[in-house]
């Protein structure tokens, strides 16, 4: 069953196009919405929590149109990015207040399972003002879940949490996706959707990227071109030795002392750089990506579009 | 329902819990301050001052300030600090939420400016009359205010500045210049409503009061109606490349 649809869908900004026509499908389980800072995430998870209009394409959640349709979050969760909660408020009061807020029948149940789920029983009586960064970001989730929707939206849930408290949201999502919940959440840190969803999408400068199983996602990124800053105690010898394996497609000497070496094989060309130098008397000084930034990334998937596409 | 408890107890938390509270309680204090200071200082039921402290201060300075923190804060500053997206992401009518703000706005705008007028009045001496009209026509103004104001903190993140103008240049310059200028006051409105039940030269009322009540009424419901509006299409800004 797919619970949120996008078709077509962009968002624009006067004359800046936010997001550019994305068609996606997202089901039950957990979703990590992948990209550099500005790629349109957290556009696109407005649009779907109903708190922003499209420009054009059609969104729906569960078949309904989300924008200026209230109704949407009795099914619907979201854990905003900014910080700004009742800070006034104990974290129990501001979790009793939004399930009063969504008028449940057992408020008392509601907020003790999800305080609980969210492991903040401890700090539950403080004020808000008094919590870390991690602790306000673990109180928006129990406020998201008091509820118990189908639908948990997140927009970078992750940020300033401490690995602990990191680790145990990441066991908290999956569980969440493990019980059949739609969990969308987005993320600019490779690693924290690795760890947690099966299925990424990714976007880049306002486009969807790269769609599917994460694994074949990653294989893409990997699989890409690299470049390389070699120095060794001899850099003609190893630049001869490189030239004439089918993994290296270019090398050239730096204005520094060095290589420049590009593959289109990181794996190999790894494992050969070794074999290579020690092959041939050679000192190995030093070795260095130098394109390893997430937009190098994401770059090399957008212009493999539209074979990058995973699903 | 047009009224939500939880809304409402959210509201009064959030603004009589912040430091301006301070802010619009001791312009409340000033006048009683003041009533009493001058009560001592010029007894006797022959002097005018009460004219001037409950209607030039109590009225136009008290009341429209009072209703600009306060209308312009209960929803304004949880959409300027992002806290309304809790409030927002929940199924509520957005129509409940402005009336709940409306209501809590127009309730403590009666008790921190109408309420002291009233008790200024009733200290004032000879000024019971005066001191009773002015405070039927401040509950008045604190709906009207209110409402106006609580559109203004939907419609843009200026309400404070763009209120003090109404306040500082359209009331107090031009509508006591301009006549025509009076039809769309809000403060004339109130005065209107107090003239009509404690006539006073001193007052200038400019408008009658079943004009004054058919105006604020159509104020007070149109600001209303174009605040759900546009809190129903309230959006939040993503990332723009």
């Amino acid at each position: 069953m797919t619970a949120i649809e996008l078709t077509g869908v962009s968002r624009w900004y006067g004359n800046v196009v936010a997001v550019n026509d994305i068609t996606m499908s997202i089901g039950p389980g957990v979703t990590g919405l992948l990209g550099p800072n500005g790629a349109g995430k957290s556009t696109i998870l407005h649009m779907i929590a109903g708190f922003l209009a499209p420009s054009k394409g059609e969104l729906t959640v569960e078949g309904t149109a989300t924008w200026q349709n209230p109704e949407i979050y009795r099914k619907l969760g979201l854990v905003p990015e900014r910080d700004s909660v009742y800070a006034f408020l104990t974290g129990e009061e501001f979790v009793r207040a939004t399930a009063k807020l969504h008028k449940m029948p057992n408020v008392e149940t509601a907020v003790r399972n999800a305080i609980d789920m969210t492991d903040m029983a401890e700090a539950q009586d403080r004020k808000i003002s008094t919590y870390s960064k991690g602790m306000r970001q673990r109180i928006k989730v129990a406020a998201a879940l008091v509820h118990d929707p189908e639908i948990l939206l997140l927009d970078e849930p992750f940020n300033g949490m401490d690995p602990r408290q990191r680790l145990h949201m990441m066991d908290l999502l999956d569980r969440l996706g493990a019980e059949g919940r739609v969990i969308l959440f987005s993320s600019h840190i490779l690693e924290e959707v690795e760890k947690l969803s099966g299925t990424i999408q990714v976007m880049v400068a306002g486009r969807l990227a790269a769609s599917g199983d994460f694994r074949a996602i990653r294989r893409l990124m990997t699989s890409r071109p690299h470049v390389f800053h070699v120095r060794t105690s001899d850099d003609r010898a190893l630049a001869a030795a490189l030239v004439g394996r089918p993994y290296t497609t270019a090398v050239e000497f730096t204005d520094k002392n060095g290589l420049q070496v590009r593959t289109d094989d990181f794996g190999k060309f790894c494992a050969q750089i070794a074999v290579l130098t020690r092959e041939g008397g050679i000192t190995l000084r030093e070795l260095l990506p130098t394109d390893e930034s997430l937009e190098s990334v994401f770059g090399y998937l957008v212009a493999s579009q539209p074979s990058s596409q995973g699903n | 329902m047009l009224f939500n408890p939880v809304v409402a107890q959210l509201t009064l938390r959030a603004t009589l819990g912040r430091r301006r509270a301070i802010l619009f309680a001791l312009p409340a204090v000033i006048l009683i301050a003041l009533t009493l200071i001058l009560r001592a200082s010029h007894p006797g039921n022959g002097t005018n001052w009460p004219d001037h402290v409950l209607g030039d201060f109590g009225f136009s300075v008290l009341l429209p300030f009072t209703a600009l923190v306060i209308g312009t804060g209960v929803l304004g500053a949880e959409i300027d600090d992002g806290s309304a997206i809790h409030l927002l992401a929940t199924p509520i009518h957005r129509r409940t939420i402005i009336v709940t703000k409306f209501a809590v706005a127009a309730a403590l705008t009666m008790v921190f400016a109408a309420v002291p007028e009233l008790i200024a009045g009733l200290l004032a001496p000879g000024s019971r009359g005066l001191g009773f009209a002015l405070f039927i026509g401040a509950l008045a103004g604190a709906v009207i205010y209110s409402a106006v104001f609580v559109m203004a903190s939907v419609l843009t993140t200026r309400a404070i500045m763009i209120g003090l103008l109404y306040v500082l240049v359209w009331e107090a310059l031009l509508a006591n210049v301009v006549g025509g200028a009076r039809i769309l006051s809000i403060a004339h409105y109130s005065l209107g409503i107090a003239n009509a039940i404690h006539p006073d030269a001193n007052l200038q009322a400019g408008l009658t009061l079943s004009t004054s009540v058919i105006l604020g009424i159509v104020a007070t419901v149109g600001a209303i109606i174009i605040a759900t509006r546009s809190l129903s299409a309230f959006a939040l800004k993503g990332d723009p490349t």
